[in-house]
């Protein structure tokens, strides 16, 4: 008999859409209704059977894996935690008391993803908001170097553009939407005004908009490849909006100035103040990446790339960050919770974790998990095991176990370890 | 013919739901292992719709089926995930971010069908 599951939230983005509804019968999923395609896969391709931990390929006893991989982290000299980003926050507090305990290093996806905005936070500050207020009020929507289209797909219908609310009761005829981007996407074609502009020129575009909105005349009639009276156009509709939001992407945080681009976006959104109510939010990637920000800004004091060798937590992006650690070749072991740097690390770093011992968790097979050390075959936080994740907004989502199975959490194992380890 | 183009990195929808099948499935590998040109630019170095193409940074090199896209001359486009990344350094400047948009790309049309991605 089947049974349906009403207001779950899908783990797989930053939107973490909680309306999502799930038919399930026993430890089967039948049905997903309401999620995109790719939150689809989170639960349709999910194979919830529970598997044994693997021990240098061979499948061992929960407690022989917990053994070995507490060997591992003792004996190693300079231990990597990275990923956390799919996982829930409740196990993410569990990764920084065992890097506290074992002076390892801590870094989330974050430092491949928002990293550079959470130097530029650290810089200007963050005028934000949340989604419930850019549905309810939002007039002018600005996508920056994002392509919701493509990595958020209900973020448009739920929150941003077509989703009605208190003050904008039509939806999309109530709300002006721009895009900035270097190529057309699938966003683009959506936008009312779609500004290309040249790769590399964004912190120039940026700063242009920022004079405009004092008041300046720039010297030149082109900026970025977008002449300059487009960009009056949008600073104009910037300063006379009701409530005006910019979405950010990594089309600033992956560029050439990277945390640059950001802290120029955030100066402007903060300056626009001066004339309309306007805010920005990151668009953030993984399910709960930002928990992960979250639960190390809360334990640590930084968002990112901490190390406890010394006994208290020291922040140093570009040496404390996974790619850096990995690239100098200075982790001798690792721990990967939930993601996959394997695929998604530069070849040259990704590499280095074919040297080392590596601890991975994982709910489904990935590069890194195929190549571990130590597999703990964990259960998927808003699948089988329920837990806390953090929206792109900031607002902590609870996600829901839908089906029941016998895996364990990354947060009981990670316990295990701490528990075990010298 | 061969010419130094620039690459950007990024997600696409069929990259997110072949990532789901796993990073071995057939859905994951034909999503990823292809680059977006702009069809004038694939005139001039004599590229065909999916004809198979050799990127090359000083970083590594990737035999790519080449698609053509939207992105403006000059620009090509490769979805994130293990073909893009043999073609990324890890130099970060100090903020842990490689270079994944907005690098010195050198594209050289291939002959032959094997891609191996």
């Amino acid at each position: 008999m089947s049974t349906t599951v009403e207001n779950v939230a899908c783990p797989f983005c930053g939107c973490l859409c909680d309306d999502i509804i799930v038919e399930t019968e026993g430890t089967k999923i039948l049905k997903v209704k309401l999620a995109c395609s790719s939150g689809q896969g989170i639960f349709m391709d999910y194979d919830p059977r529970p598997r044994r931990p693997l021990v240098h390929g061979s499948e061992v006893e929960w407690s022989e894996a917990v053994a070995e991989a507490a060997r591992i982290l003792s004996a190693a000299d300079s231990p990597l935690i990275y990923g956390l980003s799919s996982s829930a926050s409740e196990a993410q507090r569990k990764a920084v008391a065992l890097a506290d305990k074992i002076g390892a290093v801590i870094d989330s996806t974050s430092s491949v993803c928002h990293g550079p905005t959470g130097l530029a936070m650290q810089a200007v500050g963050e005028p934000t908001c949340t989604l419930g207020e850019v549905r309810d009020r939002a007039d002018l929507v600005v996508f920056w170097g994002c392509n919701p289209d493509a990595s958020h797909l209900r973020h448009f219908p739920r929150f941003s553009l077509t989703a009605k609310g208190t003050l904008t009761p039509n939806g999309r005829s109530d709300r002006t939407m721009y895009v900035i981007d270097v190529r057309p996407t699938g966003s683009s074609k959506k936008a009312d005004h779609f500004l290309q502009i040249e790769v590399g020129s964004d912190y120039e575009v940026l700063t242009t908009l920022r004079l405009l909105v004092r008041g300046g005349e720039p010297s030149s009639d082109v900026v970025g490849g977008v002449p300059v009276a487009e960009l009056k156009e949008l600073a104009e509709r910037m300063k006379s909006c009701r409530y005006g939001v910019a979405f950010m992407g990594m089309g600033l945080t992956m560029a050439p100035a990277r945390q640059l681009n950001v802290a120029e976006l955030f100066t402007l959104v903060a300056e626009l103040n001066d004339h309309a109510k306007f805010s920005v939010i990151p668009m953030r990637g993984h399910g709960n990446v930002t928990g992960a920000d979250q639960v190390l800004s809360w334990t640590t004091g930084y968002p990112f790339a901490v190390s406890f060798a010394r006994g208290y937590p020291q922040f140093m992006p570009g040496e404390f960050t996974a790619v850096d650690m990995l690239a100098r070749k200075a982790a001798d072991a690792a721990v990967i919770i939930a993601s996959d740097p394997g695929a998604h690390f530069p070849a040259a770093a990704a590499a280095h974790l074919e040297r080392i011992p590596t601890i991975v968790f994982d709910h489904g097979p990935s590069v890194v998990a195929a190549k571990a050390d130590v597999l703990f075959p964990t259960a998927a936080y808003g699948v089988d095991a329920g837990g806390t994740a953090y929206r792109m907004d900031n607002v902590p989502i609870p996600l829901t176990q839908v089906i029941e199975t016998d895996r364990p959490t990354d947060e009981e194992i990670l316990d295990r370890i701490i528990e075990a380890v010298d | 013919m061969s010419d130094r183009l620039t690459l950007i990195t990024g997600r696409t929808r069929k990259q997110a739901i072949g990532m789901h099948k796993g990073k071995a499935s057939a859905e994951y590998l034909e999503a990823t292992a292809l680059v977006e040109m702009n069809p004038d630019d694939m005139t001039r170095l004599d590229v065909s719709e999916g004809g198979h193409v050799l990127l090359r940074t000083d970083d590594g090199e990737v035999e790519l089926t080449a698609r053509a896209g939207t992105v403006p001359a000059g620009l090509v486009f490769v979805p994130m995930g293990t073909s893009a990344n043999k073609l990324i350094g890890t130099e970060t400047l100090g903020t842990g971010m490689p270079c994944f948009k907005g690098l010195q790309v050198d594209v050289t049309p291939l002959a032959g069908e094997e891609v191996s991605p």
